[in-house]
């Protein structure tokens, strides 16, 4: 399909793509496996896209001061391969592992993805697991948000206009806690009917510290507080587990009804949870 | 004259890499969209975003305003073109005329309304989106029971019971089978709406030339030459003067059999604009507006004694038609009856058929058609009788399969099924997954709260259609071989394959036949101008019916061949051996070459014989084919979640003789994939105001290559009587053993809790249900 006529811009530095975008009447792209598909159906018609591709240096991936942080373009798979990110954040490259196909993780980028919002999106699960920060920059302004305060409502964040995201900030890890990311995929999308992200660490045979994030069940991605404050309370995890999207409006839809849905992110939170505890030492 | 020639190894029946694959693979063939012409325009279509609405009025001008568009048609414009031509016969059938654009009202989502021609394809797109329909809309139905019951909406005014025709047929004595019957055993059993999606969706670009009074039309397209001669009728031009162009073809399924609305706008079209004139397809459009397949909504009872012996079979189908009659809409589900009873032995049926008329797009022959519904009815009723018999599946199947020796064997549907071993193909299968191991697997895996399923399909097919009487194409097929004076052979083939690999197949039998190199045969099709008139490809008929026509016009050639070698060896006797005539006593021979040297500047011709080599053949085929098979099918299902694993896949087919493995594996894959999509994933959901709502690949799930178990596929090989090459055709078989062998072992897995039947697709919260209510949801 051939979508509406827009002007296209493809500024060459930071500085320039922000000045562009300043008035927050143009669409950011990035890696374009959101945006051109809308396009392409003309569910999207921006009049003026901004193009982050040619923009230098946005997909680094370095550590500082116990850190990640991960450029906005940095792709899916640049995430899911990376050393660093598989050594001291390896639930977010799990994570990476199961976003699209191959053609989507070459092609997609964490800021896109995280930018768009969508509801059934991969990531979420694990950055709010992962406690982790987005940071968000304009011509005049450079803020960093928690993730939790980032996703909002479906497709929508606390991006303000005339901002971009510049980087996800990802606390490392170190390696003794467990991890797990269990996804239900649609058959179709393969977007998340749920996705679960869990983390684990072990203190004298127990459960200390459990976070976990689950992404597709609800309008957004949410933490699992109450599952979280049972296992740390030393609860089993089938009893944990069964709270996971209790008093949560579930979604509804032609994969999965949203008692369906809520069942699956119970079942899949123990797996993670499991798995997790497994994987800690 | 060469004294010595080396017999070359056969070809037949060896895996050859397909010729056609290098252009495929590096993106260098020439598909529809491919195609650029001088002075081409793009035509963009609207279409109704209603299921059901009068059309209050059109605006073209905010479109025909913008730079670049310089022709906007409404269904004014068009009223006189003929109606979107079904060959299809059938008593009493109601026949809605068709136009290419709505007159006064749409009937489905995607309803043509308006073409917008313009200097490019994005100007063209962007002025579909100016024209402004005013529409009024009017209550829909897109549910074939629905569409039925009193007081629907009707689909066409002139006739509020929404039925296009019903059909029935009887074999046997149905009432004694029931009347003697221990055991009755009926289910209710669906076979969804599909979307064939080919991987290269449809596109038509359309050449009028006023001066010479003549049109070449490019169309992707599965049958170039029906396109012709129906085109031909439509527009009153003479078919001498109408060229069609099948280009390279990217899948079909039988989607592509269809003379569409969109061939025959573009021809209107570009006779309006006196230019070329292009249309493609979009992926939402081939959602929306190519047939859909399957849509059946089957009523079954299974008659049987108390020992298994199967007596009769009555079935109801309710077929989903759409809102209008496409190329064969209404014939498909009286092949579901042909192939009803499957196959067994039992001699009485009774059928009836109503056709239904929806909101929605038409369906017509999608993989399989029709004998995949029928199939995966008698499977599945076979095995809920085993199920209340508590006998073993296979060993009812076992029990009521004719013998080897019973071939021909005659159906209670008209049939004569040419030559079969069923016991064969399912003891194969059987064995090869160790079934008695596996029973006893399964009864320890329940002990222990697992769910482990143990499916099978014993499938029969209808292939090779066909004799002309029963196909409304006509039933034949042609080829042409020459041989060119420096001794390359070309094949001009009838079939119009797209993707079936016929160009290797068929060179892999003339190569044989003739004795030469494979490099030195080239096969071409697709074009009406090159190729004598053909059928074209569908239901499996491309080598039993193509391959055996260019059989005989190669034994044709063959017998002028050695007159020249006799003549040119001054003998009599000679063979076609090794791409040489040879006189077997002296040792004497003269090559193909020569022959076809001297063939084409004879310095003398043997006697009563013209120059030059050529031959066409015209095969009529006295029957179908009827290929079989048995596929088993070993799920493991999550008890918590109810999704499905795949453990084990065996498929043994048997297709008659099999001219290249490596092309028939390919199609058991292929088939086995689509017949998988629709046990497990794919369904075309229209809601109540006929909107699809799986209309893109992010809500319809076609299998991926991940998505795929390992498939362990052998054969049996039964050569079919009907034809020389004694071949069955391959093309549908893996779509339709799978389904029932699929929906049978996940059935089988959840059997303990009393599940006796489930719809396809598989979903796994429609297992998780069954689960969570022992079996009773």
């Amino acid at each position: 399909m051939i979508p509406q006529e827009f002007d296209y811009s493809a500024p060459g530095t930071l500085k320039e793509a922000l000045q562009l975008i300043a008035d927050g009447e143009r669409k950011v792209l990035a890696g374009g496996m959101s945006l051109i598909p809308l396009m392409k159906l003309r569910l999207a018609a921006p009049g003026h896209v901004v193009d982050l591709g040619r923009v230098p240096g946005l997909n680094y991936i370095t550590e500082s001061g116990g850190t990640i942080h991960i450029g906005a373009t940095a792709t899916h798979h640049d995430i899911e391969m990376a050393p660093l990110v598989r050594g001291r954040s390896p639930l977010l490259a799990e994570a990476a592992s199961h976003i699209g196909d191959m053609q989507v993780r070459n092609r997609g980028t964490i800021g896109g993805s995280i930018a768009h919002a969508d509801p059934a999106a991969d990531y979420p699960a694990s950055l709010l697991a992962l406690e982790a920060q987005v940071r968000l920059v304009s011509a005049k302004s450079d803020r960093t948000v928690a993730a939790s305060d980032f996703f909002l409502d479906p497709f929508t964040t606390a991006i303000e206009p005339g901002e971009i995201v510049l980087e996800v900030l990802v606390p490392a890890e170190e390696g003794s806690e467990g991890y797990r990311y269990e996804k239900v995929s649609h058959p179709a999308s393969g977007f998340a009917i749920v996705g679960v992200a869990a983390r684990i660490k072990k203190s004298g045979g127990k459960i200390s510290f459990a976070r976990i994030g689950v992404t597709g069940m609800a309008s957004r991605a949410f933490r699992a507080l109450e599952a979280e404050k049972l296992l740390e309370a030393g609860a089993d995890i089938d009893k944990a587990s069964a709270t996971v999207g209790e008093g949560q409006e579930a979604n509804s839809d032609l994969s999965a009804s949203a008692d369906y849905r809520r069942h699956l992110a119970r079942v899949r939170a123990k797996r993670a949870i499991s798995v997790a505890l497994t994987r800690a030492s | 004259m060469a004294t010595t020639t080396v017999k070359p190894e056969t070809l037949v029946g060896k895996r050859i890499r397909r010729r056609e694959d290098p252009r495929l693979i590096t993106g260098t063939a020439t598909y529809l969209d491919d195609i650029k012409m001088p002075g081409m325009h793009h035509a963009c279509i609207v279409r109704s975003p209603h299921a059901a609405a009068r059309i209050k009025s059109v605006n073209v001008k905010p479109a025909l305003e913008r730079p670049g568009v310089v022709a906007v048609f409404t269904g004014e414009d068009v009223k006189d073109v003929g109606s979107v031509p079904c060959v299809a016969q059938l008593p009493g059938l109601r026949r809605p005329h068709h136009h290419v654009l709505a007159q006064d009202r749409v009937y489905f989502v995607g309803h043509p309304v308006a073409v917008v021609v313009a200097t490019d394809r994005y100007i063209a797109a962007d002025a579909a989106d100016a024209v402004e329909v005013d529409y009024e809309e009017l209550p829909a139905v897109a549910d074939p029971e629905k569409a039925l019951a009193p007081g629907a909406p009707a689909i066409h005014p002139q006739w509020p019971d929404n039925t296009a025709f019903t059909f029935h047929q009887e074999g046997g004595d149905i009432e004694k089978a029931f009347r003697d019957a221990d055991v009755i055993v009926k289910q209710r059993i669906t076979s969804q709406r599909l979307v064939p999606n080919a991987m290269e969706t449809r596109g038509v670009v359309a050449d009028w030339r006023a001066a010479e009074k003549s049109l070449t039309l490019y169309s992707s397209s599965q049958a170039p030459h029906l396109l012709r001669s129906l085109l031909a009728s439509i527009f009153g031009i003479p078919e001498n003067r109408l060229r069609v162009v099948a280009p390279e073809v990217g899948g079909g399924f039988g989607s592509k059999i269809d003379v569409y609305a969109e061939d025959m706008l573009m021809t209107f079209v570009s006779q309006r604009i006196n230019k070329p004139v292009k249309w493609v397809e979009s992926r939402r459009e081939n959602f929306l507006c190519t047939i859909h397949g399957r849509g059946h909504v089957d009523y079954y009872e299974l008659a049987a004694k108390r020992d298994g012996t199967m007596l009769g079979l009555k079935l109801k189908i309710i077929q989903d038609l759409g809102a209008y009659l496409q190329l064969l809409t209404p014939a498909i589900p009286t092949l579901s009856v042909l192939m009803m009873p499957g196959l067994y032995k039992f001699q009485n049926i009774s059928a009836d058929v109503i056709g239904a008329f929806t909101n929605c797009v038409p369906t017509d022959a999608y993989r399989g058609a029709g004998r995949p519904e029928a199939t995966h009815g008698i499977e599945r009723m076979v095995d809920i009788l085993a199920a209340e018999l508590k006998m073993d599946p296979a060993e009812l199947r076992l029990k009521n399969f004719p013998a080897p020796d019973e071939f021909p064997f005659a159906t209670a549907t008209g049939l004569a099924y040419d030559s079969g071993d069923y016991a064969l193909t399912l003891n194969s299968a059987l064995e090869q997954v160790n079934y008695t191991g596996l029973r006893r697997e399964q009864q320890q895996a329940r002990a222990q709260g697992k769910l482990m399923g143990i499916g099978m399909s014993a499938y029969g097919e209808i292939c090779a259609f066909g004799p002309t009487p029963a196909t409304p194409t006509g039933g034949w097929e042609s080829a042409t071989v020459k041989i060119e004076p420096s001794g390359k052979v070309t094949i001009l083939t009838g079939a119009s394959p797209h993707g079936q690999g016929e160009e290797t197949t068929f060179a892999q039998i003339a190569a044989d036949e003739l004795g030469v190199d494979i490099d030195d045969v080239v096969v071409l099709h697709g074009d009406t101008a090159l190729v004598q008139y053909g059928i074209g490809t569908f239901g499996s008929r491309g080598t039993a019916i193509g391959g055996t026509a260019l059989y005989y016009a190669l034994q044709e050639l063959k017998t002028k061949i050695k007159k020249f070698g006799a003549m040119l060896l001054e003998t009599e006797d000679v063979a076609l051996v090794g791409g040489a005539c040879v006189h077997e006593q002296s040792g004497k021979s003269v090559s193909f070459t020569e022959i076809a040297a001297a063939a084409y500047r004879p310095m003398k011709l043997p006697p009563n014989t013209q120059p030059g080599l050529v031959a066409t053949y015209f095969w009529e085929p006295p029957n179908f084919t009827f290929p079989f098979g048995a596929h088993v099918v070993i799920t493991e299902v999550d008890p918590e979640t109810g999704e499905i694993a795949i453990r084990r896949y065996v498929a043994v087919d048997d297709c008659g003789n099999i001219i290249n493995p490596l092309i028939v594996a390919g199609q058991v894959h292929g088939g086995v994939a689509q017949g998988l999509g629709q046990a497990l994933w794919e369904q075309a959901v229209y809601d109540n105001n006929g909107q699809l709502l799986t209309g893109e690949f992010t809500d319809y799930a076609v299998p991926r290559a991940h998505m795929m178990p390992w498939i362990e596929s052998s054969h049996t090989v039964t050569p079919s009587p009907v034809n020389p090459l004694g071949v069955k055709g391959v093309g549908e078989a893996g779509t339709i053993g799978c389904s029932p062998a699929v929906v049978n072992s996940v059935v089988d897995a959840l059997s303990h809790l009393g599940v006796r039947h489930i719809d396809m697709p598989l979903s796994p919260e429609k297992i998780w249900k069954l689960i969570q209510a022992g079996g009773r949801a």
